[in-house]
């Protein structure tokens, strides 16, 4: 068979991977994508919430269509104690009309969106894997696949394999992960009757809320989630995979600890756990981010580490990559040019979004994160919950004394006073570019 | 040389459960596959079809998602896959369901050409009566060899077969002319994984899709549920064996390997194995 061109070859039915075929095969590329799954999103994990505006960007009105589960009314921030839990929060109507986010299950949403792109004219191609990219001297010009007669010739090959991108190693802006730049998380997806969703969480309709939390796990660097979906509820935590080496805490055994939490217990009760999945996380943040693109090729979502972990966006980067890259290759096209400085309209797209911006502000949190103690992200929660237990307790001893025990726990929880203002302070500067 | 190769699109039997109220099997999400012996008389069609060349036409009776099933048979080297759909096939038991099979082969047969050779699995994952196959070769009055392990030759100047059968107590080496029906068992041969052309091809082909209407002859009282006399007095799961065990927890592993050695010593088990 005589070898078959195309104008973009996509590896990876991620996020990024079908923003990009979509809009690619929309605007008459002749394109071809290809994923290792058995379908889309077959083993594709996250959290997970949905952000509308990027999607809206790729697809108006996709929710017309699109298979999400609840709308985001409410957005919950717990500090977990050993028993107990401070919680802080924000529900409001006005997330409702237009929805900002909703949860969402990958399973269904990949094979919707990638099925998205086959409409627009995109050639998906399922169980196979992209192992090699071929190359005539400085440019990529294809992809070799594990199939027999696997080659693939393109003018642009689009790197969006997720977070272990294979292609990004080969390309050399990749390297191997330092465990102190990734974090590893589990989810397990719960089985809940839809009335017990509704009234555990207080919610209405396909309302929906999301609820993170902090402390209670195991001293190390984390974060856990709790989602509502239709009829499931999303359960996981994600920690840093140097402090999962360094306290030899297996990550079931993590997330069986952390649902004996008298809170989260009560929440859970009686759920089937339905399916259960480990995913990495990249967590380098702005200083992680390559070159998006050179000669032939492009790359995008999690593989080029657009990943903003401080507010847990990660489809609507990869999305907005997706799409940018695509914008830029079809105009590469128009010009019939696809060296790196015709493709480097990609890299000014994201450079002059919300993408860069918002990696740039937190750029100075992956380095703090690395020098404090992990053992904080229990202690501290732990020092606010006894506060709030002190100061709503009421048995006699005077509220000014019950204000110096709680300023005395935080303080010895921090390691002193210097270290807590240290903290504070150079947290407040990592959060704010 | 014409092979038809009968497939049927099944639930993953991995990944199988059953309903505890209904005792029926949970379709929902179980992912479909195509039956395991059915692939198995594809890859015997292809593999026939590399060395001396044949034409391999796929026939399917099932729900318009089962034109998945098709497509991957297409990407395995199929020429032409059909889809026989139709509400009114619906509900067929294996009666019906080889008689539409058998007029899905005439039909083949009058529009692409004489058929030499029909495979079908050995049976099917969800159904396992391994009924069909030999309902088909009886309708169409073709020699039918049955669970074949591995076919030998197929003399397509003389029309004639040779091949393995696997009976209970051995091997049975038949010698048969053609047209004939084969029903396939797994040791045939290994299922090839399609070549990336083959997958784009697939992904690109449309399966040809015959109803009811399509077929000129068809005798409506045989197919369905009304063309389907079987029924199922009563299904129930069969409750699992119970067996004695018990736990040796406590001590270094030394003295649990021993106690262990003990236990298994007191048994009637050393002196049946003749120890
Ligand atoms: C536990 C967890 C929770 C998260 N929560 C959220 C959240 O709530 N909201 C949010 O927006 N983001 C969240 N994220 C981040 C988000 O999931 C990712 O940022 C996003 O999925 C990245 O999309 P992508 O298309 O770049 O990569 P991926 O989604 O990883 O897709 C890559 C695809 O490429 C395929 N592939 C990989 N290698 C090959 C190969 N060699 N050949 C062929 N195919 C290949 C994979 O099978 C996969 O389908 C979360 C992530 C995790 C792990």
């Amino acid at each position: 068979m005589a070898t078959e061109r195309f104008d973009a070859i996509i590896v990876g039915a991620g996020p990024a991977g079908s923003a990009a075929a979509y809009t690619m095969a929309k605007a008459g590329l002749k394109v071809v994508m290809i994923e290792r799954g058995e379908f889309a999103g077959a083993k594709n994990i996250f959290g997970g919430v949905l952000y509308r505006k990027q999607l809206e960007d790729v697809i108006p009105e996709f929710w017309q269509e699109a298979p999400v589960e609840r709308r985001v009314v409410e957005q919950r921030m717990w500090l977990l104690g050993k028993d107990s839990v401070v919680t802080m929060g924000h529900r409001n109507e006005a997330f409702k009309e237009p929805t900002n986010a909703w949860t969402g299950l990958r399973v269904k949403f990949d094979q919707w969106f990638a099925s998205k792109a086959e409409q627009a004219g995109s050639l998906n191609i399922y169980e196979t894997v992209a192992t090699e990219l071929i190359r005539e001297g400085d440019r990529v010009v294809g992809v070799r696949t594990d199939r027999e007669d696997g080659d693939l010739y393109a003018n642009v090959v689009v790197v969006a394999d997720g977070v272990n991108s294979l292609l990004g190693q080969q390309l050399g802006i990749h390297r191997e992960w330092n465990p102190d730049q990734v974090s590893l998380a589990v989810k397990e997806v719960i089985a809940l009757p839809k009335e017990k969703i509704l009234d555990r969480f207080n919610l209405e309709g396909d309302e929906g809320v999301t609820t993170e939390f902090i402390g209670q796990l195991g001293g190390m660097m984390g974060l856990g989630f709790l989602y509502t979906n239709q009829e499931t509820v999303s359960f996981g935590v994600g920690v840093m995979v140097n402090d999962l080496k360094r306290t030899k805490i297996r990550p079931y055994e993590l997330i069986e600890n952390v649902k004996q939490h008298p809170v989260l217990r009560k929440l859970l009760q009686g759920g089937e756990s339905k399916e259960y999945a480990a995913h990495l996380i990249p967590e380098g943040g702005l200083h992680a981010v390559p070159p998006l693109s050179g000669n032939g090729w492009v790359v995008c979502g999690d593989a080029a580490q657009l990943v903003n972990f401080v507010h847990r966006e990660g489809t609507n980067l990869a999305m907005t990559s997706g799409l940018y890259a695509a914008e830029a290759i079809i105009e590469a096209h128009a010009r019939g040019d696809f060296g790196k400085q015709a493709l480097s309209g990609y890299d000014r797209r994201v450079r002059e979004s919300f993408i860069h911006k918002d990696l740039k502000k937190y750029q100075g949190l992956h380095g703090l994160l690395k020098e404090i103690d992990s053992n904080l992200f229990d202690k501290l929660p732990e020092a606010l919950n006894s506060a709030a237990f002190q100061m709503l307790m009421i048995d006699g001893v005077s509220k000014a004394e019950k204000q110096k025990m709680a300023i005395k726990a935080l303080r010895e929880a921090a390691g002193g006073t210097a270290n807590l203002i240290k903290l504070g302070l150079k947290g407040w500067r990592a959060m704010n570019g | 040389m014409h092979i038809v190769v009968c497939v049927k699109q099944v639930p993953d039997s991995r990944e199988i459960r059953i309903d505890p109220n209904t005792n029926t099997l949970v379709r929902q999400g179980v992912p479909a596959i195509v039956n395991y012996y059915d692939l198995h008389g594809l890859e015997e069609a292809l593999r026939f079809k590399d060395e001396q060349g044949a034409e391999v036409t796929v026939i399917s009776m099932g729900p318009p998602s089962a034109d998945k099933a098709l497509k991957q048979c297409v990407s395995m080297g199929a020429d032409r896959a059909i889809l026989i759909s139709d509400r009114a096939f619906a509900g067929a038991d294996t009666l019906a369901t080889s008689y539409v099979v058998s007029k899905t082969v005439e039909k083949v047969a009058q529009e692409f050409g004489p058929v030499d050779v029909v495979f079908c699995g050995k049976q099917t994952l969800d159904g396992d009566t391994g009924q069909v196959g030999p309902g088909v070769a009886c309708r169409l009055d073709y020699e039918q060899l049955t669970y074949v392990e591995k076919v030998v030759e197929i003399n397509d100047q003389a029309k004639t077969i040779t091949v393995h059968r696997h009976l209970e107590d051995g091997v049975e080496v038949v010698k048969t002319k053609m047209p004939v029906l084969i029903t396939a068992l797994s040791e045939l041969n290994k299922p090839r994984r399609a070549s990336l052309p083959g997958v784009i091809n697939a992904s690109r082909y449309k399966p040809i899709v015959w109803t009811t209407n399509d077929f000129a002859d068809l005798d409506r009282a045989k197919i369905g549920l009304k063309g389907s006399p079987t029924i199922v007095s009563k299904t129930w799961v069969p409750e699992p064996r119970k067996i004695d065990t018990k736990m040796i927890a406590s001590g270094e592993a030394a003295a649990i390997a021993s106690e262990l050695v003990a236990a298994l010593w007191s048994t009637e088990l050393p002196t049946r194995l003749g120890w």
